[in-house]
C-alpha cells in the first residue's frame, strides 16, 4: 500500500536483534547499538516487538510516555540525550505498565504488522528491531512484514553457556 | 469430549506446579529441573517434568537426556526416565537434531501441548512440574486452559533482582490473577554472588527497585527464597547433572532446598485443605 511504502521508504537499513534464548541481553544490546550509532552521527530508530515483555522504554527512561497519531500513522517517542532516536514499543500502548499482554498469536501478528507499517519513522539510517526470545509468531510476522523493505540482516546475541 | 480425555489422563496426577516468569533467562528451566530432582530424592514419590517451551526446550540438556527419543506404546507416549521415579517429556525429544528450529505459530504449539497432556502415559504421579517459556502468550493460556481439566496447585514465579526483570514478572503475576491461577510464591535467582576466594558478596544484578522482596510486599505474594549465583549451576546444567548433587555445600543448594521444601509444604497443605472441604 502507499502508506507502507511511505513509512519505511525513508529507512536505509533495517537490523534485527535476535537470540532464541531469553535474558541474554537483546534489549540491552539493541539500546546500546542505537545509542552508539547515534553517537556516530547516524539517524536511528528502534522498534520493540517484544509484546509480552517490552524492555526498551525503561532502558531509555521513557516508560511513562504516551504515543500520538499523525496523518501518516503513529508518531514515535524521541529518546536519547538529544531526543533524536525514534522509539516505538507496545510498552507505550499499555494503560498500566503492569498490565500483562496476554494475547495469542493471531492478535500479536496483527499488532506487529501495524507497528511495522504504521509508524511514521521519517528518514533513518538504521532501524533496529528488538525481538522477544523464541522463533514464533512475533519473529515470523516481523520478518514477513519487513521483507519487502531493506532488511540488512540479523545480529544474534548469546551468553557463553 | 476432549476435556474428558484430558481429565482421564491427568486423574492420576496428585499435584501440579507451573514454573513461570514473564522474563526470559532468569532460571525457570534450571529451577524446574532442580525442583524435579529435589522432589524425586524421596524414592517413594513419582515425579514428572513436562517442558512446554517449544522454541527453546532446555530441559533435555539440563537433565542429561539429549539425544533421547520418545517411544510409543499401547498406552500412549512414554516419558523419558532419568530415574525410576523421575520422567521427562519435551519437544526436544521429538527433534532429529538439537539445532533444529521449531518455527511454529501459536495454534501449532497449542496442538503439541495438548498432545503432551493427552497422549503421554505418565502413570501415577505425585508431582507434575511444568516448565514454561518466557512471556504470557499461547503456551501459557493453553496450559492453564488444558490443565483446568485437572487441578493446578499453583505457580512458582522466577525472577532476578533487577527492575527490567521485575517489570515483566509483575505482568506474569497479573496474568496469574487474571486466569485465577494461585501463586505459590516468587523465587529470586542470581541474587548476589559470593566469591569463593575472598568470600566478598557482590550484587551482579543490583536490586535497584528493591528486588523481588519489595515487589512481593507490594503485590502481596510470598517470597519463597533468594538463590545466589554460583558458576557451578551453569556448569551442571550444561553437563546435564543435578547441581544439588554436584555441589551439596553451596549456599545456592541450601536456598534451593529450602524453597523446594516450602513448595512441598504448600502442595501438601493445599491438598489436605481440599480433602477437608470434600
Amino acid at each position: 500500500t502507499l502508506a507502507e511504502r511511505t513509512n519505511l521508504a525513508g529507512v536505509r537499513h533495517i537490523l534485527l536483534v535476535l537470540s532464541g534464548k531469553g535474558g541474554v541481553g537483546k534489549s540491552t544490546i539493541s539500546t546500546e547499538l542505537a545509542l552508539a550509532l547515534r553517537s556516530a552521527g547516524k539517524r536511528v530508530g528502534i522498534l520493540d516487538v517484544d509484546l509480552c515483555g517490552p524492555s526498551i522504554p525503561r532502558m531509555l527512561r521513557v516508560q511513562d510516555s504516551a504515543v500520538h497519531q499523525c496523518d501518516s500513522g503513529w508518531v514515535p517517542v524521541f529518546v536519547g540525550q538529544d531526543k533524536a532516536i525514534a522509539l516505538m514499543s507496545i510498552g507505550f500502548l499499555l494503560e498500566r505498565p503492569d498490565d500483562a499482554v496476554v494475547w495469542r498469536g493471531p492478535k500479536k501478528n496483527a499488532l506487529i504488522k501495524q507497528f511495522v507499517t504504521d509508524v511514521a519513522w521519517g528518514d533513518l539510517d538504521f532501524l533496529i528491531v528488538d525481538t522477544p526470545p523464541g522463533t514464533s509468531d512475533e519473529h515470523i510476522s516481523t520478518v514477513e512484514a519487513l521483507r519487502p523493505h531493506q532488511l540488512l540482516g540479523a545480529v544474534l546475541v548469546t551468553t557463553p553457556q | 469430549a476432549e476435556a474428558a480425555e484430558l481429565r482421564a489422563r491427568l486423574r492420576s496426577v496428585r499435584h501440579t506446579v507451573l514454573v513461570l516468569s514473564g522474563k526470559g533467562g532468569v532460571g525457570k528451566s534450571t529451577f524446574s529441573a532442580l525442583l524435579a530432582h529435589g522432589l524425586a530424592a524421596d524414592e517413594t514419590k513419582q515425579v514428572a517434568l513436562l517442558d512446554i517451551d517449544i522454541c527453546g526446550p532446555s530441559i533435555p540438556k539440563m537433565m542429561g537426556l539429549e539425544g533421547e527419543q520418545v517411544h510409543q506404546s499401547g498406552s500412549g507416549w512414554s516419558p523419558v526416565y532419568v530415574e525410576e521415579n523421575l520422567g521427562v517429556m519435551s519437544v526436544g525429544f521429538l527433534l532429529s537434531s538439537p539445532d533444529d528450529a521449531v518455527i511454529w505459530r501459536g495454534p501449532k504449539k497449542n496442538g503439541l501441548i495438548k498432545q503432551f497432556l493427552r497422549d503421554v502415559d505418565w502413570g501415577e504421579v505425585d508431582y507434575l512440574i511444568v516448565d514454561t517459556p518466557p512471556g504470557t502468550s499461547d503456551e501459557h493460556l493453553s496450559i492453564v486452559q488444558y490443565l483446568s481439566a485437572t487441578h493446578i496447585d499453583g505457580a512458582v514465579i522466577v525472577t532476578t533482582p533487577q527492575e527490567v526483570s521485575l517489570q515483566d514478572v509483575r505482568k506474569e503475576i497479573n496474568f496469574c490473577r487474571k486466569v485465577k491461577l494461585p501463586i505459590i510464591g516468587v523465587v529470586e535467582n542470581m541474587s548476589g554472588f559470593v566469591c569463593p576466594k575472598c568470600k566478598n558478596e557482590s550484587q551482579i544484578f543490583p536490586p535497584t527497585t528493591g528486588g523481588a522482596e519489595k515487589m512481593c510486599q507490594n503485590l502481596n505474594v510470598s517470597l519463597l527464597g533468594k538463590v545466589p549465583l554460583d558458576p557451578q549451576i551453569g556448569k551442571s546444567c550444561d553437563s546435564g547433572q543435578s547441581f544439588l548433587a554436584e555441589a551439596p555445600q553451596s549456599p545456592a543448594t541450601l536456598s534451593y532446598r529450602n524453597i523446594i521444601q516450602r513448595i512441598q509444604e504448600y502442595c501438601e497443605h493445599h491438598h489436605f485443605q481440599e480433602e477437608k472441604i470434600m
